[in-house]
């Protein structure tokens, strides 16, 4: 083995690029969306849980959940939870496609990617207007 | 006869599980989760739709028949322990300050703990009644 010699290992070496070199590929902005809207989720979850607990609670904390939720704060919280949790979703769809070593090519990547965001967002659209319009909204 | 420290390859490290002394089992348990909560998730969606603006008895029923119910625990259940793996790794990925990475770990756990528990007995309560 060849040895090292002592002063090479503090020399000053070339570090490799990082972040602020790297041209914005979409590839990288997923990833790390999908990292953000894991987090947002990890505290959305107050959410489902303020949900349940209201519901088994009785009306009158049940009535606040509805208040709340009926504001545009609410709706505005509650229309980028959808999102989220669906960008999630598709986009860990997108990474255990990716464990088992398919569409990783520079053209089936891109397509992925592209296919979780748009996905995302019109799933979100068409959940909103089927639960506003069809099923629910006030009633 | 020892082999010269030269010759150790990193199957030796791989053997000790690595630095976090758990080897990959965070990173199967976090792909089991994730598959289980593709229809999970899917569940939850058609049950919040289904219940928006409900009336808060229709809402308790619903919430509390066994069938929502168990699909409901098991949603909150699964994603619970998802998203503890979730957080551990990103608070290992950006706290690097001993002291502020065992607090955010174990505030991790706690809320992890408390926001399931809490969503759990809430359904539980529903399904039977008291």
């Amino acid at each position: 083995m060849a040895e090292l010699d002592a002063g090479s290992a503090h020399r000053d070496r070339p570090l490799s690029p990082h972040l602020q070199i790297y041209r914005p590929m979409l590839t990288m902005m997923m990833s790390i969306v999908h990292r953000i809207t894991g987090a947002a989720l990890y505290f959305g979850m107050l959410l489902i849980a303020w949900w349940l607990i209201a519901a088994a609670s009785g009306p009158n904390a049940y009535a606040n959940v509805e208040w709340f939720m009926g504001t545009l704060i609410g709706k505005l919280v509650l229309f980028g939870y959808t999102w989220a949790l669906l960008h999630h979703m598709l986009g860990g769809i997108r990474h255990l496609i990716w464990d088992t070593i398919h569409g990783l090519g520079p053209a089936d990547r891109e397509l992925l990617t592209l296919a979780t965001l748009i996905g995302s967002i019109s799933l979100t659209v068409i959940i909103w207007v089927v639960g506003y319009l069809a099923v629910g909204g006030p009633r | 006869m020892t082999a010269p420290s030269h010759m150790r390859t990193p199957m030796r490290r791989v053997r000790g599980l690595g630095a976090a002394h758990s080897g990959t089992g965070h990173f199967w348990h976090q792909r089991v989760t994730s598959v289980a909560g593709i229809p999970l998730t899917i569940a939850l969606l058609i049950v919040v739709v289904a219940l928006v603006g409900r009336s808060h008895a229709t809402v308790g029923q619903t919430l509390g028949s066994p069938l929502v119910a168990i699909v409901m625990l098991l949603f909150i259940i699964n994603t619970a322990y998802h998203m503890w793996i979730g957080m551990q790794e990103i608070i290992l990925d950006y706290v690097h300050d001993d002291k502020w990475k065992l607090l955010s770990l174990m505030a991790n756990t706690f809320y992890v703990v408390i926001v399931a528990f809490a969503s759990c007995f809430a359904i539980l309560k529903m399904s039977f009644g008291v």
